[in-house]
């Protein structure tokens, strides 16, 4: 059971959302890649607030008792696999700052050092480490 | 032997008055090292202090963690071609003295020796109840893993050969706090680890270990040991 209350709470919900994100892209303040999971979620939300068959199915695929309930904790489930997905790439990202970070130390110290080395005709640095770039094989 | 170049990297947090010391320490012990002192962004004079006693220092812009502060050290070493790498922490309680032992064991055919403070039982060495627990428990699931007794798999100080700092530059490293679960990655990647008895001073204060809260500690090291023993082994370099 769903009241049509409930219904048109969540359609509303659903078409804000989905317009705020594609509003958020245009103005370029959400990149597009990340824009696909936010899409899907409203998406969905979308399909099963406005249709009876999908919300239906679900309600007793959980086995819940109403279906306003079950699209609550679909829409709850939806946004903890959102929070999972920041956590990754909040992950990805400071592995990749770590790397930026390190190669700034040893950028600032190459740089130093090859100064010294012009001086003392040094070039042996360059020799030692052979294939090495600047930027190491770390993904 | 005397064609190896040496590198001890000295992961730094805001050890002024101590890094210097320990810089000393070891360009007295091993002369024909160099020592390359990782400042994690220190706001105190750690750089200035290192660069003052000898040591080339690499300054981390922003504070990233002890496990990053060695990474760099190791991705420094490889790429200046080094051939043996070791570490030493900057707050002083490891004695330099220990590294020749240590390096004679790394020529004797093993890829990672392990200053062990728990081996030979000095009693300087004092960890709180709960880090005691979980560095006993961790030392004890590493040994049955890798079917040989480690006692401390938490030591700071060590000595690796270049094929495994390589293999510690790729992304398998933890940057944040390397501990157990990288002498079980050494392990199942085929590396040889060996332990040296060590000795330490006793604590001058707080060491860049005791950042992390010791349950956190547990959790974390639980977790990186389930998902080490749960991955294929991987290995760099043979």
């Amino acid at each position: 059971m769903i009241t049509t209350q409930t219904r048109i709470v969540a359609i509303i919900g659903s078409v804000l959302l989905l317009f705020g994100i594609i509003e958020l892209v245009r103005r370029r303040r959400l990149k597009e890649e990340y824009s696909v999971l936010w899409v899907a979620i409203a998406v969905a939300m979308l399909v099963l607030a406005a249709s009876t068959g999908p919300l239906h199915w679900l309600t007793s695929a959980i086995g819940a008792f109403s279906e306003s309930s079950a699209l609550y904790f679909f829409g709850l489930l939806l946004a903890i696999l959102l929070l999972l997905h920041f956590s990754i790439r909040t992950s990805l990202l400071e592995r990749r700052l770590t790397a930026l970070i390190q190669e700034i130390a040893l950028l600032t110290a190459s740089r130093s050092s090859d100064g010294e080395a012009e001086f003392h005709g040094a070039e042996q640095d360059a020799a030692a480490s052979p294939g090495e770039g600047p930027i190491d094989s770390e993904r | 032997m005397s064609t190896d170049r040496i590198v001890i990297v000295v992961p730094a947090f805001n050890e002024s008055g101590r890094v210097g010391d320990v810089v000393r320490d070891v360009a007295r012990t091993l002369p024909s090292a160099d020592v390359v002192v990782v400042d994690d962004g220190s706001a105190d004079d750690t750089a200035a202090e290192a660069r003052q006693a000898g040591a080339v220092t690499l300054s981390l812009p922003v504070n990233s963690g002890y496990g990053a502060a060695l990474q760099t050290g190791y991705k420094y070493a490889v790429r200046r071609g080094y051939s043996i790498v070791g570490q030493i922490d900057a707050d002083g309680q490891h004695r330099a003295e220990f590294l020749p032992a240590m390096l004679a064991a790394l020529t004797d055919g093993f890829d990672v020796v392990i200053g062990s403070r728990f081996l030979d039982r000095d009693g300087h060495y004092r960890p709180s109840l709960a880090r005691g627990f979980g560095m006993r428990l961790f030392a004890r699931i590493v040994s049955l893993v890798t079917h040989q007794h480690l006692s401390d798999p938490t030591s700071g100080m060590q000595l690796m050969r270049i094929d495994v700092a390589r293999f510690f530059c790729s992304s398998v490293y933890p940057t944040d706090y390397p501990d157990a679960d990288i002498l079980i990655l050494l392990h199942r990647s085929g590396y040889r680890i060996h332990e040296v008895a060590v000795q330490m001073r006793p604590s001058p204060g707080k060491s860049m270990h005791s950042g992390h809260h010791s349950l956190y500690y547990i959790y974390k090291m639980a977790l990186s040991i389930l998902v080490t023993l749960l991955r294929s082994p991987s290995r760099g370099s043979s």
